[in-house]
């Protein structure tokens, strides 16, 4: 047989999740010293993929994958973190792996320190070995020194600026005897750009050292600048590989997008912004500090009666925006809606002024899942619009007789499949509880409504009828529609316009029968930069 | 490059958001109370002196046994009650056996073991189904092995378990007398060597230097992979599993290491007392152990032995002087009795509420 061509080969690789495939019949080949460069859009696969080729509980939890993955040329399918780690894959992760009470070097062995024997330990085992500190400093700053960094290896990683933290997360890697392949989630995504042109230089030289590296990114210069090939994911396929010569960042952001949309919307007429029309809502500069969904500077108008679509690479700070309007995380900036100021950082004050929101997080906050649909449905304006009271000898209760009529015509009307107004909302399919969250909004008369990821974690079917709903209440009862969603397909499918959020900032606003070019440029944040015919 | 400038900022960074004052101002904040307290109570110096120095000798044993836990990252182990009634029941056994002196102390440490560590396995199981409220859960469970406690030696000693010492049993012929003489084993540890510096002081040397080699074992375990793992688990659970360590285990041994260390220590002190209440002694060691540690300036999250010894040494101070403070401050020595309590109860929940608040402001 030969001997190995590549590294790592990853062979007709699947991976369904009860039923709903992920991946199909992944194919990737990486050479040792090669810089591989994975792309596509959220939810295309690429974490399944990198779940896969660590063995991470996740998928053998539910029910493994298909195809092999192949380490220098021997079937290794690796079942958990640990096997993949003997078989020399390191991972950079996304959130750092660090412990901020500990040192530089104490993170960097982390679980695998150097011990020496002591008295105690030849009695009561080897986990009474005592640590070789001197030894475990000496390791780290060889590693820390084969990256260029000249930081004491026993500052405490606490207080480090993120793009040190990212180079310890590295110096652990590269302290493993045995690394061959070594991947990046996203690893730039937290660092300043100056630090960033930093590390890209020193993923180059660990490529010269022999690793292999997966480097996942979504921006799309740095793969062009640092990759040797290209495999783009869509959709759990791999609608191509490149060698990144050939490529270039348009070609990549076509690919990614795809052409995946039916033409039902492609008769929308797109108007550039002008300064006397009608807005509903004017978003000037607005900040919002949602944990991973920061909102940096956003400016925004709203036209009334519009359906304006907010998309958006995950972590760019899309989702901040509907729950910055709504107060739910601590906001800063101006919103003026109908040009009144809308008070920040207060939720009745938003509901009051006939904003409703339907959030991205339906089980968490979005329903009051031990509850049935008529509460559910009558709640929010039971608290803000004193709707369903009555008054018994001065003591207000609540009207159960105005809820379940309220709650039977919503039920009709969204047609909201259950067994009857009592059910709890547990136990309903994803997209009946997405209705009952809208019923809720409705029930408050908005003239906007906010809608975050509707058709998240619900089936295809189920998807369409929500959209439909959401266009049925901009036709019919004109009501503005501000929907936030990670799936560039639906937001195409429905809006009159498409805003695209990049590092917190409003990038641009798109027709939304513009090209997948322009699309897959908007979200990488390189629309401005390329002056795009 | 610009990488001393980052690195200086790092280090202010560091000192501002340490906030000195602020970490010590428990400690801080009881030694103006003992000083006051101190002056109060006109006590003479040298009996305040060798009380302190007889309860801090007898209680730091049991404080310390705390440290473990808290490092990794189970919160203030108020299950050292079980710990306490293995100590008890070992004592109990030798004097049954009529054993006596250091060597009944010796079969008494040895007896307590295995059960302490069958007891701190099943507190560590039950404690790893309740992530996240350690320290609630270990203190009902506490009041629960009380009640099984009750159980053996009120119902079972002498009818099921047969005593060859007659006068541990209560003249029905079943039950555990409710004190019982430690005659035996009575200051079997303290009388090792004890030295009289001055007329009215004594120092039980011997207990202190065994306090002194379980602060010194505490610091060396701490530097073994297993004390590095305990730390890790402490500071992130997450981490911990992803880099390789067994959480689960190693949340199991630091249970384990906690209860036996509070079943020698509640040996320590009933020796040092001499007789033990039989349904009394084991009660309040998990409620005033953690008092004196966080009096010390630990925190649920952050312990050493010296602020265990520290706090051990300031919270009896207040045991002693605050009763004849309060009979010359009020004319009633029962006031000061209540401002103790009040004082235990208060700082537990104080420095509770202080965590709460820390853990949001990191957010």
């Amino acid at each position: 047989m030969l001997t190995a061509e590549y590294l790592l080969q990853m062979k007709d690789v699947s991976k369904d999740y009860s039923g709903n495939r992920v991946l199909k019949g992944v194919n990737i080949n990486i050479k040792a010293g090669e810089i591989h460069g994975l792309v596509g859009e959220n939810g295309a696969g690429k974490s399944t993929l990198m779940n896969i080729l660590f063995g991470m509980p996740v998928i053998h939890s539910t029910g493994g994958y298909e195809g092999d993955i192949l380490i220098d040329g021997e079937v290794a399918n690796p079942k958990s973190p640990k096997e993949s780690m003997e078989l020399g894959i390191g991972m950079v992760h996304q959130e750092f792996m660090l412990i901020p009470g500990f040192s530089i070097t104490e993170n960097i062995k982390l679980n695998r320190e150097i011990t020496k024997d002591n008295l105690f330990s030849r009695i009561l085992g080897p986990k009474m070995k005592t640590l070789d500190f001197k030894k475990m400093g000496q390791d780290s700053r060889e590693a820390l020194d084969k990256l260029g960094m000249s930081i004491d290896e026993w500052l405490p990683v606490a207080g480090l600026p993120v793009g040190y933290m990212q180079f310890v997360e590295i110096a652990r890697e590269i302290d493993k005897d045995n690394l061959k392949l070594l991947v990046f989630d996203e690893p730039t995504a937290v660092l300043a750009e100056s630090e960033a042109d930093r590390f890209l230089k020193i993923v180059r030289k660990l490529a010269d050292m022999g690793i292999a590296i997966l480097f996942i990114s979504h921006r799309l210069d740095e793969i062009i600048e640092i990759t040797d090939n290209i495999t783009v994911l869509r959709d759990g396929e791999v609608v191509s590989n490149l060698i990144t010569k050939d490529a270039d960042v348009h070609k990549i952001a076509e690919l990614m997008v795809g052409r995946k949309i039916e033409s039902t919307n492609m008769d929308k007429i797109f108007k550039e912004e002008t300064e006397d029309e009608d807005y509903i809502l004017n978003i000037k500069d607005l900040y919002v500090d949602m944990p991973g969904e920061v909102v940096k500077g956003l400016n925004l108008k709203v036209r009334r009666g519009e359906i304006l679509g907010i998309g958006g690479l995950g972590g760019q700070g899309k989702i901040g925006v509907a729950n910055g309007i709504m107060g739910l995380y601590p906001t800063k900036g101006e919103i003026l809606k109908n040009s009144e100021s809308l008070p920040l950082n207060q939720p009745k004050k938003s509901l009051d002024l006939g904003v409703a929101f339907v959030t991205e997080d339906r089980r968490g906050v979005g329903l009051l899942l031990d509850d049935s649909i008529e509460h559910n449905i009558a709640i929010s304006a039971l608290q803000i619009k004193e709707k369903f009271i009555k008054k018994t000898a001065a003591i207000r209760m609540m009207d159960e007789k105005m809820v379940r009529e309220h709650a039977l015509d919503m039920i009709k009307e969204l047609d909201i499949r259950c067994t009857g107004p009592k059910q709890l909302t547990r136990r309903l399919s994803g997209g009946n509880q997405q209705k009952v969250c809208i019923a809720r909004a409705l029930t408050l008369d908005p003239d906007i409504i906010l809608v975050s990821e509707p058709t998240r974690g619900i089936d295809i079917g189920a998807k369409k009828i929500v959209l439909d709903l959401l266009v049925k209440l901009n036709k019919e009862l004109g009501m503005t529609v501000i929907i936030t969603s990670s799936e560039l397909a639906e937001l195409r499918s429905i809006s009159d316009r498409i805003a695209i959020i990049f590092e917190g900032k409003l990038e641009g606003i798109l027709a939304p029968n513009a090209s997948d070019v322009d699309f897959g440029l908007m979200m990488a944040g390189e629309y401005g930069k390329e002056g795009v015919s | 490059m610009d990488q001393n400038v980052k690195l200086d900022e790092i280090k202010t960074k560091r000192q501002m958001t340490s906030d000195y004052i602020f970490r010590f101002i428990v400690p801080i904040v009881f030694i103006v109370l003992c000083g006051i307290g101190y002056n109060l109570s006109e006590l003479q110096f040298t009996f305040v002196l060798n009380e302190v120095i007889t309860r801090l000798a007898r209680n730091s044993f049991l404080v310390i046994s705390l440290i473990i836990p808290v490092i990794a990252g189970m919160g203030l182990n108020f299950g050292i009650v079980l710990g306490a009634i293995a100590g008890q029941i070992a004592l109990v056994f030798v004097t049954d056996h009529s054993l006596g002196g250091l060597s009944g102390l010796l079969i008494a440490f040895l007896v307590s073991t295995p059960l302490a560590i069958v007891f701190g396995y099943l507190v560590g199981q039950v404690l790893n189904r309740a992530k996240g409220k350690e320290m609630i859960t270990s203190m009902i469970l506490g009041f629960f092995a009380n009640g099984v406690y009750q159980l053996v030696f009120l119902v079972f000693a002498g009818t099921i378990i047969p005593f060859k010492t007659e006068k541990l049993i209560i003249s029905t012929g079943m039950g555990v007398r409710n004190s019982v003489d430690l005659i035996g084993v009575r200051q079997a540890l303290d009388n090792v060597w004890k030295i009289r510096p001055y007329q009215g002081l004594t120092v039980p040397m011997s207990t202190i230097i065994v306090v002194g080699l379980l602060c010194l074992t505490l610091t060396f375990f701490l530097r073994t992979k297993l004390g590095q793992e305990m730390r890790t688990v402490g500071q992130n659970m997450h981490i911990a599993e992803v880099s390789g360590i067994n959480v689960d285990r190693t949340r199991i041994t630091a249970i384990i290491i906690s209860t036996v260390l509070a079943a020698w220590g509640q040996i320590i002190f009933l020796q040092n007392i001499g007789t033990l209440n039989t349904y009394g002694s084991h009660e309040q060691v998990g409620l005033f152990a953690v008092a004196s540690l966080l009096i010390g300036g630990a925190s649920v999250t952050k312990a050493t032995y010296r602020q265990a010894l520290l706090g051990t040494f300031l919270f009896h101070m207040l045991f002693i002087i605050s009763p004849m403070a309060g009979q010359n401050l009020m004319g009633d020595s029962q006031i000061g009795e209540f401002f103790r309590v009040f004082v235990a109860y208060g700082v537990i929940g104080l420095a509770l509420l202080l965590h709460a608040w820390q853990k949001r402001g990191k957010k």
